[in-house]
């Protein structure tokens, strides 16, 4: 009991302490959704003044794989419109503390829904024990090593991601391709017999009804 | 790190409380709205073996006072789940804040819905609801002061087995590649099968239409007599 009780006294207070910081800004979101036709989708997320954002953006499969996206600030204003883009990153500092949102709408599109993947980063990463943030000291050889390692396999992690979703819109343009073969293979060979069976009946009811004028046949 | 909790056990049971307030103020962050039967469904591409935790607070539109009220009991929002092949994994409801957590078993497309199952419709007629909603995936799911605490692991220690982690996610997604382009090389050599044969059967198709229509219409016109 003597030895437990400072110890998750201790524990206690370093996830009081994490809570608190996760209070603060760092923070983002990554996620794939479906957005169906003519429909618009908005986001929305707290940003205080002079931190960094981020938006990633890219359409996965559907129609013409363009949507428009539109980012607005708390009071209004659009920092960033663009209209039928396949995939655009976007970066901005914020000047305004308050709620930005982020809409994407494929309200150009009659009859194809799109899976759109975006990226939402907001100010830096948080480290991961929350005491690492306020340092004294320098960090050791061995500790900058690891920084340097971390980051260089977050670049890793995002060039696989930006491969992953590349490769879904290929795989998707190939299925897609791989079905429309056969459809349009069935609908071509019915369509064959249906004029060459036409073509005999109408030929041969030019020569049923009246008399022949011609003895050449086409065949 | 100061002794505070150095009193009795009911200083330490009070501080647990407080604790367990500040979680239930829940996820932060990315929020969107939803309609009242709406379902948002989000899809999450990933290896096997991944574990996903995701978290959400809702909050309804209060009509008469215009405002989002902070926290609404009676809220219920359906979780659902579905692995690459269709099935269900994951489908629960949870009450107006919650956490769900799966492991995915294949690697591919999961499709994760929520939609509001409230118990309140009448208040909630053509409102809306605010969701918010964090969904963390493979490496960043982990909770390292948690490892940390539960492991003794040094600052430099918890920095390797960051390292480790992410390793060893990049790797998963490196098998999930090979096993995708094993897919989409399948898919195209599909494609290339049925292209072939499809046109050697549709020529053959053609040249014997061709020849019956001539034998045909010969027959029918040595009948008429006018051959």
């Amino acid at each position: 009991m003597g030895s437990a009780a400072p110890r998750s006294a201790s524990l206690l207070l370093l996830l009081l302490l994490l809570l608190l910081l996760r209070a603060e800004q760092p923070g983002g979101a990554e996620l794939t959704f479906e957005l169906p036709d003519n429909a618009k989708q908005c986001f929305h997320e707290e940003v205080e003044q002079g931190v960094k954002f981020s938006l990633d953006y890219q359409v996965i499969t559907g129609g013409h794989y363009d949507v428009d996206c539109y980012v607005e600030d708390p009071q209004g204003n659009t920092i960033y419109r663009e209209t039928k883009k396949q995939y655009d990153s976007f970066t901005y500092r914020a000047e305004v503390k308050g709620v930005y949102q982020f809409c994407f709408s494929n309200e150009f599109s009659t009859f194809s829904h799109k899976t759109v993947y975006f990226d939402f980063q907001v100010g830096d990463e948080p480290p991961i024990l929350p005491d690492m943030g306020n340092r004294v000291t320098a960090l050791t050889q061995m500790e900058s090593a690891c920084v340097t390692i971390h980051e260089a396999l977050k670049t890793v992690i995002d060039s696989q991601t930006h491969y992953r979703l590349r490769e879904a819109q290929d795989r998707a343009r190939a299925e897609d391709l791989n079905s429309r073969v056969s459809y349009w293979s069935i609908g071509e060979t019915i369509a064959l017999f249906v004029v060459s069976f036409s073509q005999v009946l109408l030929l041969k009811s030019f020569f049923t009804e009246k008399r022949p004028i011609s003895r050449a046949v086409h065949s | 790190m100061a002794g505070v909790g150095l009193g009795p056990l009911r200083t330490m049971g009070r501080q647990a409380l407080l604790l367990l307030a500040l979680c239930a103020t829940g996820a932060r962050g990315l929020y969107f709205h939803i309609g009242e039967t709406e379902k948002r469904c989000f899809i999450e591409e990933i290896p096997d073996e991944t574990m996903v935790i995701g978290n959400y607070r809702t909050q309804m539109w209060d009509k008469q006072k215009e405002v989002f009220l902070p926290s609404t009991p009676g809220l219920g929002m359906h979780v659902e789940v579905k692995d690459p092949d269709g099935k269900v994994v994951l489908s629960r409801q949870y009450g107006s804040e919650g956490r769900f957590t799966f492991t995915s078993h294949t690697p591919g497309d999961h499709q994760i819905c929520l939609h509001s199952n409230s118990t309140r419709m009448a208040l909630f007629a053509g409102g809306k609801l605010r969701v918010h909603l964090d969904i963390q995936v493979g490496e960043h799911a982990n909770n390292y002061p948690e490892i940390a605490a539960k492991d003794k692991l040094t600052e430099l220690q918890l920095r390797a087995r960051q390292l480790l982690d992410q390793v060893e996610q990049i790797q998963k997604e490196q098998d999930y590649q090979r096993y995708r382009e094993e897919r989409f090389r399948l898919t195209s050599e599909s494609t290339n099968q049925r292209v072939l044969w499809w046109s050697i059967a549709q020529t053959v198709i053609l040249i014997l239409t061709g020849i019956w229509q001539m034998r045909h219409l010969k027959s029918f016109f040595e009948a008429k007599k006018l051959v």
